[in-house]
């Protein structure tokens, strides 16, 4: 025998690690399965619900018939208030932890926080709104309240994201704009912040994709179950893609079947596309980056 | 005329100087918003909850199962929303903790190339379905999927839920175990298979060991996730209050309560006031539960 050939214990290995490599790979496909199944599903059965009809009319008959429209621009307008407001200080925010904070007891307590925040369930963010917002604030329920609610809910994701591509910017890059004699806000405005925006965006889109599916925070602080109007202003209540699924699949009798499916479908599209931009987005900054 | 002092002279407190001392001021104050939020968070439930302290009966919150807040004498025995909150909890944790570890060391470890960045983004979209559509799928396909399988009269029950969470928590218990497994240093790989191990044996008994911690912490943020999950349980356990025995009994979750009965409430009465408990209760825990995580992860760094 070769001194290279291998043992009966080699054998049994190799054996040993197929196996478990293809287990795995069957636990794998398991976790992955349902999203497949999940859409397929939800294209089979709301697909013939979808029309531009659908899209753009305003539900009729107690919900049970016609479109969406008036949950669709809700939506859109409750992601940009809430963008508004979580964009400008979660990235001041990631500035602040990733280019001045000290290593302090200041700065550990501000990251437990962040990740404390982000663990807090969406529905005592929706109970926080409705104290801080709807009530102490007197926002009443209003997009404003819904808003700044689903803002405060979103922003640990942001500045997590954004201090990470600010992080990616190479230490050198800021120590040549200092030795310039550049202040540290020039360097962040003509080095840093130049460097980092396409990732900052990647994580900007991500929570847009989040905030649009948010339902509990919404359901009390702003979104309505039922208005056949648009909003106006940000002080008006509105409808919400969300809480539209939640109600024409549980609070409302009759309701034809392909309906909850189409909404489903719209929503979870909407969603999707938000994120295949995102995921579109870092595969091409991936591709780019010099350094 | 004497020439101005050195020290004016020097002064470099020019345009750009208040610029950067302004700038690094509202960075600050953006900065500590994180700290204020989680406060402020607090402080806003805790106002409006607080208030249920004098009405409270503790031994009947912990131990009654009776949650009648709208009956003529009502009585806010909070044990059969705990217990249905941890039976859909443990199950989601009986199916995502399986999934998420081995789908974490297959797309870590083995997968390669194409597959991988597959498998990668089918998990980013699994992480990415509102928790209101799982709700739906709960309702629509599991519950005809349940009724047909197991042959019960309802399908809106502890494994339905179960099984809709564990599969909404096992992306992000897959994203984070898989940064443990890559944070283990490639030394340690070669090193043992060096000494002629196979990959699986140098998983096993090398690269698990030393993720441990970050591991355990996935499966923490995993429990979180499960225990704050407020829609997909809402439509999909059923919500009837139950002590469940059996899986396949209707349950109803803390979390649930709250958003099926908040709206109905005055604001300031007692069922109100009782509603923001259990809101400060759930955000007590998950502080816990979140706190735990982190300082586990920092066991890892420090070793």
């Amino acid at each position: 025998m070769s001194l290279f050939a291998a043992t009966p214990q080699t054998i049994k290995d190799r054996k040993v690690e197929n196996r478990v490599k293809w287990a795995l790979g069957l636990v794998t496909a398991v976790l992955v399965l349902p999203v497949l199944v999940i859409l397929t599903t939800l294209v089979i059965k709301g697909g013939p619900a979808i029309s531009m009809d659908f899209l753009f009319s305003e539900p009729t008959n107690g919900m049970t018939e016609g479109g969406i429209f008036p949950a669709l621009v809700g939506t859109v307008w409750l992601v940009v208030c809430a963008l508004c407001f979580s964009v400008p200080v979660g990235v001041a925010a990631a500035l602040y932890l990733s280019e001045y904070a000290p290593d302090n007891w200041i700065t550990r307590a501000l990251n437990l926080a962040i990740i404390n925040l982000a663990g807090v369930p969406s529905i005592v963010h929706a109970l926080f709104g409705v104290g801080a917002f709807v009530i102490f604030a007197d926002f009443g329920t209003s997009i404003l309240a819904a808003s700044l609610t689903l803002a405060v809910m979103t922003l640990p994701l942001i500045i997590v994201s954004t201090r990470e591509s600010l992080q990616a910017v190479p230490m050198a890059f800021r120590e040549a704009c200092w030795n310039m004699g550049a202040t540290r806000w020039q360097t962040i405005r003509r080095v840093v912040l130049p460097n980092s925006v396409s990732g900052i965006l990647t994580g900007v889109i991500l929570e847009v994709s989040r905030t649009a599916g948010e339902t509990a925070p919404i359901m009390f602080t702003g979104a309505a179950f039922f208005l056949p109007f648009l909003p106006q202003t940000v002080w008006d209540q509105t409808m919400a893609m969300s809480l539209h699924l939640f109600v024409i699949s549980t609070q409302v009798p009759d309701v034809p079947d392909e309906l909850p499916y189409g909404v489903a479908l719209v929503l979870i599209g909407m969603v999707l596309c938000m994120n295949a931009l995102s995921i579109g987005f870092r595969t091409w900054l991936r591709g780019r980056r010099k350094w | 005329m004497a020439s101005p002092a050195p020290t004016q002279a020097n002064d470099a407190r020019d345009l750009a100087w208040f610029q950067d001392k302004l700038a690094q001021f509202l960075i600050f104050i953006g900065g500590i918003s994180g700290i204020v939020l989680i406060i402020s968070i607090f402080v806003f439930v805790s106002r409006e909850g607080i208030g249920f302290l004098g009405t409270l009966d503790v031994g009947e919150f912990f131990t009654s199962p009776a949650w009648r807040p709208t009956s003529e004498n009502p009585t806010y025995g909070a044990l059969a929303l705990m217990a249905g909150t941890a039976s859909v909890t443990g199950l989601a944790m009986l199916v995502s903790i399986p999934l998420s570890l081995g789908a974490a060391i297959y797309i870590g470890e083995f997968a390669k190339g194409k597959t991988r960045e597959v498998l990668k983004i089918l998990t980013e979209m699994l992480a990415a379905i509102p928790s209101v559509v799982w709700g739906f799928i709960g309702l629509s396909l599991m519950n005809e999927f349940i009724i047909d399988t197991f042959n019960v009269p309802v399908g809106l029950n502890v494994l339905n839920a179960g099984i809709i969470l564990g599969l909404m928590a096992a992306p992000i218990m897959t994203t984070i175990a898989e940064d443990a497994l890559k944070a283990v240093p490639d030394e340690y790989r070669a090193a043992a298979e060096a000494m002629g191990a196979t990959r699986w044996q140098v998983i096993w008994k090398v690269v698990v060991p030393a993720a441990k911690n970050g591991l355990v912490a996935a499966v923490l943020l995993g429990v979180g996730r499960g225990f704050g999950e407020t829609m997909a349980v809402l439509m999909a356990s059923g919500h009837s209050i139950n002590l469940p025995s059996s899986p396949f009994d209707s349950v109803r979750a803390l979390t649930a309560t709250i958003a099926a009965e908040l709206g109905e409430t005055a604001v300031g009465s007692d069922h109100y006031q009782a509603l923001f408990f259990l809101g400060i209760f759930l955000f007590v825990v998950t502080f816990l539960i979140n706190l735990t995580a982190d300082l586990v992860v920092r066991g890892i760094r420090e070793q």
